[in-house]
C-alpha cells in the first residue's frame, strides 16, 4: 500500500516537470487530468478501511479532476482555436529547471517541518509544496488565460494532496462542496476565456491593460 | 431557521432563472430581500433560533453581518429594479439568478461553523459575483472580470491551504484534527504553534485578497469601477464583510491560542499599509468609481487596523462594519446614478452632477461627507472609537498615523467628489435622458438616513448587538 502511494506521488511530481515543458496546451490539459486522477486515488490507499464517504469522495474525483474539467478545457480551447502558448515570459527548459530546483526545494524544506511523527515518512507533504510551487510558477510565468487556468487547477491539486493529512476534519459534505466550487470555478472561467477572445481576438492576458491608473 | 434563510433566496433565484418576462423578472429581488431582512430580523430576536445544527450557529458575529448584507440587499433590490428597467435591452436572467443566489450564499457564510464549509460559501460568493461584473459585456468589464475571478481565485485557494495547516496544527500535537469552530476553539491552547502562525499568514493573504487589503486589492479597482453601481455596492459593503467574518472566526482562535501580540503585529502593519496604498491612489484620482473602490480598500485597513488594536477598539471595528456597508451603499449607488447620467465616470466628462441630478448629487456629496468620517454620520462614530481605542491602548504613534491617512483621505477624495458636484454640466458632455427616478432614489436616501440614525445615536438592539458580539469574540475557553 505504502509503495504504491509513494510511487503515485513521484508520478505526481514527474507530471509537474512534465506540464513545465509542454507548449502544446492539449498535452498540458492532459497532463493536469491525468495528475486529477491520480489525486483522486489517494484516499483509497490513505484510509485502510474502505468505507461508504471514501468512496463517495473517489468517485466525484475522479470523475471531476480527471474528466469533466478537461473536457470543459479542451472544449473551450476548440472554442479558441488556440494550440500553443508562445513566448512565455520563462522558456520552457528554464521553466523545467525552475520546476526542479522547486521539487528538490520542497524535498529539504518539508524535512525541516514539524511533521507528526505518521508523516514524516511519505512523500505527501513534500509533493504537495512541490505541486503548489508548479502552479505558480505556471500562473506567473505563463500569459495566455487558458494556460493561466491550468496553473490555477495545478495549484488546487497541491492543496488537495495536504488535505489527504485531514480526512476527520473535512467531512464528504465540505470535501464535496470544494469540489463543486472548483468545477464552476472552471466553468464560468471557461466562459470568460471565450469571451476575451471574441473581444480581443486572442488569448493573450497581456492586451489585457486597459484597466491601470 | 437557518434553511429559510440560506435556502429562500437559492430556491428565488431558481424561480428568477425560470421566469421568461425581462420586464417583470426584476421584481423578484425586492421580493427575495424584504422576506429575507423579515426572516433576519426573526432570527435575531428570537434566540432559540439561533442553533439549526452543530454547524450552522448564528452567533453574535453572525448575527451582526447577517443584518448589515440583508439591510443593504433588500435595499439595493428596490434600486437595482429601477437600475434594470433602464436596461431593458439587456438580458437580466443571468444578473437577477446570480445576485438572487449571493443572498443566499452570504447568509451561510453567516451562519457556518464549519471552518472548510465557510471557505466553500466564500468561494461561492466570488463565482457568483463574478457574472454580476460581466453584466455590461464590454471589453473592460471582461478584462475586470477576469482579473477579479483569477486573482480571487488564487487568494481564496491560499486561504483553503491556511484552513488545513490550522486543522493540521492540532493534528500535529496529537488531537484530532477538526475544523469546526467549537472544536478548534477548545484544543486552542493547545495548538502546535508554528502550523498556526503560517495557517494565520496564508488565511490573512487568502481572505485579506478578498477584502481587498494592500497588496493584494488589484483587482478592486477594476471590478468595482466597471461593475453596475449596485454590484459595486453588494462587492463593497457584503462580500467584503464576509470576508471579514472569516477574518475575525480566525482572529477568535489565535486570540484563544494565546498569540494575540503576534496577530496583532500583523493586523496593524497591514491596516496601515492598506490606508497608505488608498491614500497614494485616491489623490488626483479621476475616475469616481475607481475612487470608491480605493476608499473600500482604505476602509478595509481601518478594519483590521482595529482589530490590531485589540480590545479597547473592537466595538468601533464591529460598528465600523455596519457603518461603512451602509455608507459605501449610499456611495456606489448615487454614483451610479451619476454615470448613467453622464455617460461616463471620468471627471474631466463629469461635473456639476448637482444641477443634472440634483438628487443623486447631494447624496454623493453626503456619502463623501460620511465615509470619510465627518460627523454627524455613522463612520465618525466608530472611526472615532477606533482611534479612541489606539490611544487607550497605549499607541499614540499609531493613532497619530490614522488620524493623519484620514485626512489625507479626505483631501483626495474631496478634491475628485467636488469636481463632480459642483459647477456645470460640460458642453463636451453627452446629454443622456437618464434622470433621478423613485427606484434609483429612495433605497439611496433610505441607506443614508441609516447611517445618520447611528450617527446620531446608536439604536438600543444593535449596541446590545455589538456588545455581545465583542464579548463573544474575546471569550476565552
Amino acid at each position: 500500500m505504502t509503495n504504491l502511494l509513494q510511487t503515485i506521488l513521484v508520478l505526481v511530481l514527474v507530471l509537474n516537470l512534465f506540464a513545465l515543458g509542454t507548449s502544446r496546451i492539449l498535452s498540458l490539459i492532459r497532463t493536469v487530468a491525468l495528475q486529477g486522477a491520480l489525486l483522486g486515488l489517494l484516499p483509497l490507499l490513505l484510509h485502510g478501511q474502505h468505507s461508504l464517504a471514501t468512496v463517495l469522495t473517489v468517485g466525484p474525483t475522479l470523475a471531476l479532476k480527471g474528466l469533466a474539467i478537461p473536457y470543459m478545457m479542451v472544449r473551450a480551447m476548440r472554442d479558441v482555436k488556440i494550440k500553443r502558448e508562445v513566448e512565455p515570459l520563462v522558456g520552457f527548459q528554464p521553466s523545467v529547471i525552475l520546476g526542479a530546483l522547486a521539487t528538490v526545494f520542497a524535498l529539504l524544506f518539508a524535512g525541516q517541518l514539524p511533521l507528526a511523527a505518521a508523516h514524516v515518512d511519505t512523500l505527501i507533504v513534500p509533493t504537495a509544496i512541490a505541486t503548489v510551487l508548479t502552479g505558480f510558477i505556471l500562473l506567473t510565468t505563463r500569459f495566455k488565460a487558458l494556460t493561466q487556468v491550468v496553473g490555477y487547477l495545478v495549484l488546487e491539486n497541491g492543496i488537495f494532496i495536504f488535505g489527504m493529512l485531514l480526512v476527520e476534519a473535512m467531512p464528504l459534505v465540505v470535501e464535496l462542496g470544494v469540489l463543486l466550487d472548483l468545477f464552476v470555478a472552471i466553468f464560468v472561467i471557461c466562459i470568460i476565456v471565450n469571451q476575451i477572445n471574441r473581444a480581443f481576438s486572442s488569448l493573450d492576458t497581456r492586451h489585457l491593460v486597459s484597466l491601470k491608473e | 431557521m437557518a434553511f429559510a434563510i440560506i435556502l429562500l433566496p437559492i430556491l428565488m433565484a431558481v424561480l428568477a432563472a425560470l421566469i421568461p418576462s425581462n420586464r417583470w423578472r426584476p421584481w423578484i429581488l425586492p421580493v427575495t430581500g424584504t422576506a429575507h431582512l423579515a426572516l433576519t430580523v426573526v432570527a435575531l430576536s428570537r434566540p432559540e433560533l439561533a442553533t439549526c445544527r452543530s454547524w450552522l450557529v448564528l452567533d453574535p458575529l453572525g448575527k451582526l453581518i447577517l443584518l448589515v448584507v440583508s439591510t443593504l440587499f433588500a435595499f439595493c433590490s428596490f434600486y437595482a429594479v429601477g437600475y434594470l428597467h433602464h436596461r431593458l435591452a439587456r438580458d437580466n436572467r443571468i444578473f437577477c439568478t446570480c445576485l438572487t443566489a449571493f443572498l443566499g450564499v452570504v447568509s451561510l457564510v453567516t451562519w457556518v461553523h464549519h471552518l472548510g464549509l465557510m471557505w466553500v460559501a466564500i468561494e461561492a460568493t466570488t463565482l457568483v459575483t463574478a457574472p454580476l461584473i460581466f453584466f455590461n459585456h464590454t471589453q473592460r468589464s471582461i478584462e475586470a472580470t477576469w482579473k477579479y475571478l483569477l486573482i480571487g481565485s488564487v487568494g481564496i485557494a491560499l486561504a483553503l491551504l491556511g484552513t488545513f495547516f490550522l486543522a493540521y496544527a492540532s493534528l500535529h500535537t496529537g488531537m484530532a484534527s477538526t475544523l469546526t469552530l467549537e472544536g478548534i476553539l477548545a484544543q486552542a491552547p493547545q495548538l502546535s504553534k508554528p502550523w498556526l502562525h503560517a495557517a494565520f499568514v496564508l488565511l490573512l493573504v487568502g481572505y485579506g485578497t478578498k477584502m481587498g487589503l494592500a497588496p493584494m486589492h488589484t483587482w478592486k479597482p477594476d471590478a468595482y469601477g466597471e461593475a453596475p453601481g449596485v454590484v459595486g455596492a453588494m462587492l463593497a459593503g457584503g462580500v467584503t464583510s464576509c470576508a471579514f467574518l472569516a477574518l475575525l472566526r480566525v482572529y477568535q482562535i489565535c486570540l484563544a491560542a494565546g498569540e494575540g501580540a503576534y496577530v496583532s503585529r500583523l493586523l496593524i502593519f497591514m491596516g496601515i499599509l492598506s490606508m497608505t496604498v488608498a491614500c497614494l491612489f485616491m489623490v488626483g484620482q479621476r475616475d469616481f468609481k475607481r475612487m470608491l473602490a480605493y476608499s473600500s480598500v482604505e476602509h478595509m485597513g481601518i478594519l483590521v487596523l482595529g482589530l490590531g488594536i485589540g480590545a479597547p477598539a473592537l466595538f468601533g471595528t464591529l460598528l465600523h462594519v455596519v457603518t461603512n456597508g451602509l455608507t459605501k451603499g449610499v456611495l456606489f449607488l448615487s454614483a451610479g446614478n451619476i454615470h448613467r447620467a453622464f455617460d461616463s465616470k471620468n471627471t474631466e466628462q463629469v461635473s456639476g452632477a448637482m444641477r443634472r441630478l440634483p438628487f443623486s448629487g447631494s447624496l454623493f456629496l453626503a456619502g463623501f461627507l460620511a465615509i470619510t468620517g465627518s460627523p454627524p454620520f455613522g463612520p465618525f462614530i466608530s472611526e472615532f472609537s477606533i482611534l479612541n481605542g489606539a490611544f487607550a491602548s497605549g499607541r499614540h504613534v499609531l493613532g497619530g498615523l490614522f488620524l493623519f491617512l484620514l485626512l489625507v483621505v479626505f483631501i483626495g477624495m474631496g478634491a475628485t467628489v467636488l469636481k463632480v458636484v459642483h459647477g456645470q454640466p460640460p458642453f463636451a458632455a453627452r446629454n443622456t435622458p437618464y434622470r433621478d427616478g423613485f427606484l434609483t432614489g429612495a433605497p439611496v436616501l433610505g441607506l443614508l438616513l441609516l447611517v445618520l440614525l447611528v450617527g446620531l445615536f446608536i439604536p438600543e438592539p444593535l449596541n446590545v448587538l455589538l456588545r455581545e458580539a465583542v464579548e463573544f469574540l474575546e471569550v476565552q475557553p
